[in-house]
This record gives C-alpha cells, structure tokens and sequence, in this order.
C-alpha cells in the first residue's frame, strides 16, 4: 500500500536522502512530502535516526546524499541560520543568563524593527503560550513546563515556514504532557504553520497528528494518517510499536482480486479484503494475522452474538479500574493474546483459569505476510 | 578520630605557621629576625617604596603576569572548547599532554627550556619566562575553563544560530557571558601563579629579574631580610586576594548555568 500523501501542497520534500556518521547509516533513504500547516510526527524507538533528521532538515547536519527542498528552495549549502525553520530543542536551550522577554526576543535583533515595535512581538508571543506578565523573569528560574512556552514563543516569533519539535514534552511529567499536547496542538491551529515533531511516544504522535512516519532504523516504514496507522500497519514492527497488537499464526490463499482467504490458528476460517493486508500480499508458507485487543471481547455466561466465536481460558488479568485487560490462550495457540474490555456496568471480571468465549470480526484482522 | 583531628591541626599548624610569622616580623622595629618583639613599625614598608631595583622587579612580574595569563587563558579557552565540542583522533594524548606540566617538576621544565632555548641561540628575557609560565599556567587555565565549557548545553549556541546567528555572534552573545566567570577566575589564576613563580623565572630570566627573584637575591643581605618580610608579607595578601576573587568567579559561574558546584582548586 503507499504511503497516504499530505492534504495540502508539500512545505517540505524529502528525496532519498542519506545521512552517514564515519561509516554508521544513520538515515537510509528518506524520501517524504510535508505539507502545507501539517502536523506532523517523526515516531520511532530511541536511536533510530528522528533527531537526525529533525537536523538535517534544520541545516544542523548536511546531507550525505539526496535533496532537500523547504517552500520550494533546495536546502543544498543553505546554513541553519538562513532556514526558514526554527527549533524547540529537547533541552529547551533556553539562554540562562538573559530574562525571558531577552530570550523570546534574541531573533527579532536583527530584524528591522523599532524597540517599541520588537516589545509588543515578545508580549504577543508570550500571550499566545500563556506567559503574558513573565517577561522581566530570570530564565533560569523558570519551571519546566514554562521553559517549553518560552522555548516555543521564542521560536514562534520569527514566524518561521515550519516548526521542529524535538521530544518537547518528555522532560515534564504525565499531568502536564498531556496538557502540553492538547495546547500545542491549539497552538499550531492558530498559527497555521508545518509542524514537525519527534516523538518516540506513540500516544502522544497518535493524539497530536495529522499524519506520522514511523520510522525503524534509518528507515520510514509507514507514513499515514493515526487512524491508519493504528487499524492497517504495514509490517508486524510497525503494529507492534503502536499500541499493543496480537499475533497468531496463520496461512492465506488469494481466491480472487477482492478475497482473502485466512486460517488463523485459535481463530479459524475467514475471509478478508485486500485493504486488511496493508503491506501488500506475498504468497508463501509463513504469515499471520495481527487484531488489537479492543477489536475482540469476551462474552459473558449465556450471552449470545452474531459475531465470530472462538474458545480459550483466561490466563491472567490486569484490573484498571476502567478497563481490565485479559491474557487469554485460545485452543490450538502457544502465546496467550490480549483482550480488553470496559468494565460496564454488571460485566463480571472472570478470574484466572475461567474458561472464555472471545468474540471476534474478520474485519479486524490485519494480515502480515 | 580525635587523633585524626589532632593531627590535621597539627599539620595545618606546619604548614602555614611561617607564612603567619612574616606579617608578624614585617611589622617589628628590629633587624633581627628573632623573639622576643621590639616594638611596631612602618619602617620596612615605608622602605620598599625607596629601592629602584625593586619598583623594577614588580614592574617586570607584573608584566609578565599579564601577558602570561592572558595567553594561557586563551589558549586554555580554544583547548577547553575543542575539548568539550569535538572528536577528534588523539584528543585523549593531546589534552593529558598539556594537563602534564601539572606534575611534572618545575624545575625540568625550567631546566629542558633553558636547554632548548640556548641551543636555539636565543637569547633570555621577559618572553622566555612567560613562555614558561604559560607552560604552567595551561593546565590550571584549562582545568578551570573545561569545567565552564562542559556545564554548557550545546543547543544554546545552535539554538541562537537557528534564530539568526551566525557561529561567531553566537558564540559572543551565548557561549562567552556563560564562561565569562570561569575565563575571569582563569585569568586570576594564572596571573597568581606567574606572580610567585621562582624557579622558571629565576632560569629563563635574563638581566631583568622578576620579584620572587630579586627577593631570593637579597636573602643574601641580613640587614634588608626585615624588607623582605614586608614584601613577603604583601606578596601573601596580594595572592590571597586574587585567588579569593579567582574562586568567587569559579563559584558565580557555576550557579549561573545552574549546576552543583563540583569543587575547584580551592
Ligand atoms: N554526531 C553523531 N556522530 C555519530 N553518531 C551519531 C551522531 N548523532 C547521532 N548519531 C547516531 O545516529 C543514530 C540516530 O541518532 P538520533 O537521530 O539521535 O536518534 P533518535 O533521535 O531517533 O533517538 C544513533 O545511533 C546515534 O548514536
Ligand atoms: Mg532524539
């Protein structure tokens, strides 16, 4: 399946580009179209290039090889201070020995513009990250949480094309990210321009995008909107790093253009349509089939359902309040899967060892090859 | 324990009993060095303001002083600043080759310089001894600076370049005001260090002698050595002073950026 392309016409376009450190292949062969007032997410484990190429595309690092163009001008020899972007470091960078109206402030000291003209910019944009009345602050006094409004307002004031994020929220704590995420996100409606975030959260990248390149080793695995992303991951990788996914093995034979016929072991028999085998269908002996937890339920005693049915016993079980999650091992399957279910209103929670009735769509089925 | 603190007093006692003894006989109306005290007087400091050979002696440290610690300073900047950015091949051998006049004996140093430069067919003077004190100096001048340089986040220099800077403004405005406290206590230092040096000074020296020097010289005239104890006497209160100020920068430079304080030389 290709990659879903932006909404808007591309800010930014990335062509094969590679990225070496002495002989270590930090990017192989990135090639990606940003669009216009995107939001964008750069998701993937620790060490698998994002920072890297928040930098490349930041004039911090060059190009080893391939191109890189922002609003339509090659980047080739463009220095980071002559780029139409600008940054949020992950440290913040926030400069300790000047106030925060100083540091809000550093980029407008060349433009030209009076004093008075360069003070109403740095209130406007400490208003806008909710810092009006900070500015004769000394930075270094500042919370966590404040040192990111003044890290983006001070980034935010020239007005760049676009906007790069490097894992800004994971210094503060949970209470505060997930107020941080929803803000940024109002953030970028208001200003209207790209932004591109890395992040190896894939919460945080699922609730704050528009669209998402996961990335593995140097590599874009998949490009696509959240949605996407979670319900049609193109590899197993990719369904593993988002959310929690459960594997079982299974064998698949294409019966005609729009059908796929799938054995699952614990599941059965079922057929599927081509879209539920986002990384394209490879005949052979070795596949399986990928379905999230929340896709299956488990029916409680006497409950009866149209839906598909399949039998095991309850392994173990996590109790969220909320939520319980279930191990359960179906017949026929080695590893137990997992199953989550609201705790509704007069659902009983089964104990370990109870014997379960798993409810299941072949629509939710994902087949990896 | 008690033994341990006995014996720390006692060492303390030791070692800075005969600094105390100079103020003491600076300021006694008696040419002997010797108790009992005869009586408060000005006389020795009101002295050194007469002796020609003198004013030069301090006019030449001074000089030397000066020029030596602004070049170990500099150099102790561009070495502490390679040293915290940049890999590169041999960083390891190349730093710990200037941190080595630390522990090398003095006295080599002065000695394989002087060999070196007669050799050359150079000729002493004020430049050999302050390039020997700045062979000194390095390793204190480093030491100080990398602890500046290492406690500085790297974004802050690439974040004002991505608002607009170029790597030189940038290092001007951010870099440099963050260090600033540890180049200042460097240069305190240094100037210290030159300031009292003897042995460098007292080989590579040629016909103008620095003051450790020309103290050492008239050590030689039992009737000046109360003349000697005055300027003794503020040669300890000068150092004192410039190393207080030294650690004070140290100490103000490490609360700016915001980390703990790791100890210094003092
Ligand atoms: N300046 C550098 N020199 C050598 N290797 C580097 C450099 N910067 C990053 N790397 C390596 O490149 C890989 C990707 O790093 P990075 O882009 O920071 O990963 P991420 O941000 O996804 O965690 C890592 O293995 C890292 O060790
Ligand atoms: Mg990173």
């Amino acid at each position: 399946m290709k990659d879903t392309p932006a909404q808007s016409s591309p800010i930014i376009t990335l062509e094969n580009v590679e990225k070496y450190y002495g002989d270590y292949h930090a990017l192989r062969g990135i090639s990606a179209e940003i669009g216009q007032g995107e939001f964008f997410s750069l998701l993937g484990p620790s060490g698998c290039g994002k920072t890297t190429l928040l930098r490349t595309i930041a004039g911090f690092e060059a190009l080893s090889s391939g191109r890189l163009t922002i609003d339509g001008r090659d980047m080739a020899g463009v220095p980071a201070n002559k780029r139409p972007t600008n940054m949020v470091f992950q440290s913040y960078a926030i400069f300790p020995h000047l106030s925060v109206a100083e540091n809000v402030g550093f980029g407008l000291r060349r433009a030209p513009l009076s004093k008075a003209e360069k003070a109403r910019a740095v209130g406007e944009a400490l208003e806008m990250v909710g810092l009006a009345g900070y500015g004769a602050r000394a930075a270094h006094a500042l919370s966590g949480g404040q040192r990111q409004r003044v890290a983006l307002a001070r980034a935010l004031i020239l007005k760049p094309k676009v906007l790069l994020l490097d894992e800004p929220l994971s210094a503060l704590d949970k209470k505060l990210r997930e107020q941080m995420q929803l803000e940024l996100r109002r953030l970028q409606r208001q200003v209207g321009i790209t932004f591109i975030l890395v992040t190896h959260d894939q919460e945080e990248a699922l609730i704050m995008s528009d669209r998402i390149a996961v990335m593995f080793e140097g590599q874009i695995a998949q490009l696509d909107a959240p949605q996407m992303l979670y319900r049609r991951p193109v590899t197993r990788q990719v369904g593993e790093f988002i959310g929690v996914m459960n594997f079982l093995p299974a064998r698949a034979t294409m019966t005609d253009q729009d059908h796929i016929e799938v054995e699952a072991s614990g599941l059965g028999r079922a057929v599927i349509g081509p879209d539920q085998v986002p990384g394209g269908f490879h005949p052979g002996q070795t596949a399986s089939v990928g379905i999230r937890p929340e896709t299956m339920s488990i029916l409680f005693a006497g409950e009866t359902t149209d839906r598909r049915v399949a039998t095991g016993i309850v392994e173990d079980r996590a109790y969220y309040g909320d939520m319980t999650y279930y191990e359960v091992r179906l017949e026929g399957v080695e590893r137990p899967m997992t199953i989550s279910m609201k705790n509704l209103v007069g659902r009983p929670v089964l104990d370990r060892g109870a014997e379960a009735r798993v409810a299941w769509d072949a629509g939710s089925l994902v087949l990896f090859a | 324990m008690k033994t341990l603190r006995v014996y720390a007093i006692l060492y303390l006692c030791f070692l800075y009993a005969p600094i105390a003894l100079l103020p003491i006989f600076a300021f006694n109306d008696g040419t002997i060095i010797a108790f009992p005290l005869r009586g408060f007087t000005l006389e020795w400091f009101r002295e050194l303001a007469e002796i020609p050979a003198l004013h030069e002696a301090v006019g030449n440290s001074l000089m030397i002083a000066v020029f030596s610690s602004l070049l170990a300073t500099v150099l102790g900047i561009c070495a502490a600043r390679a040293g915290t950015r940049f890999e590169f091949p041999g960083k390891k051998g190349i730093l710990g080759l200037i941190m080595l006049p630390l522990v090398l004996p003095e006295i080599i140093v002065a000695v394989s310089l002087l060999v070196v430069l007669l050799q050359l067919g150079l000729s002493l003077g004020a430049w050999s001894v302050i390039l020997g004190h700045v062979l000194i100096c390095m390793p204190f001048s480093i030491a100080i600076l990398n602890a500046s340089f290492q406690s500085l986040d790297v974004a802050l220099e690439e974040a004002a370049i991505d608002l607009g800077e170029t790597r030189l403004s940038s290092f001007r405005l951010i870099t440099l005001p963050l260090v600033m406290p540890g180049i200042i206590s460097s240069l305190l230092i240094a100037f210290t260090i030159s300031l009292d040096e003897f042995i460098i000074a007292f080989f590579l020296t040629g016909t103008e002698p620095t003051l450790p020097v020309y103290l050492w010289g008239q050590l030689r005239f039992p009737q000046k050595i109360p003349v000697v104890m005055a300027l003794g006497t503020l040669l300890v209160v000068a150092s004192v002073i410039l190393l207080t100020l030294a650690e004070y920068f140290r100490r103000r430079g490490a609360a700016r950026t915001g980390q703990a304080d790791s100890g210094g030389f003092l």
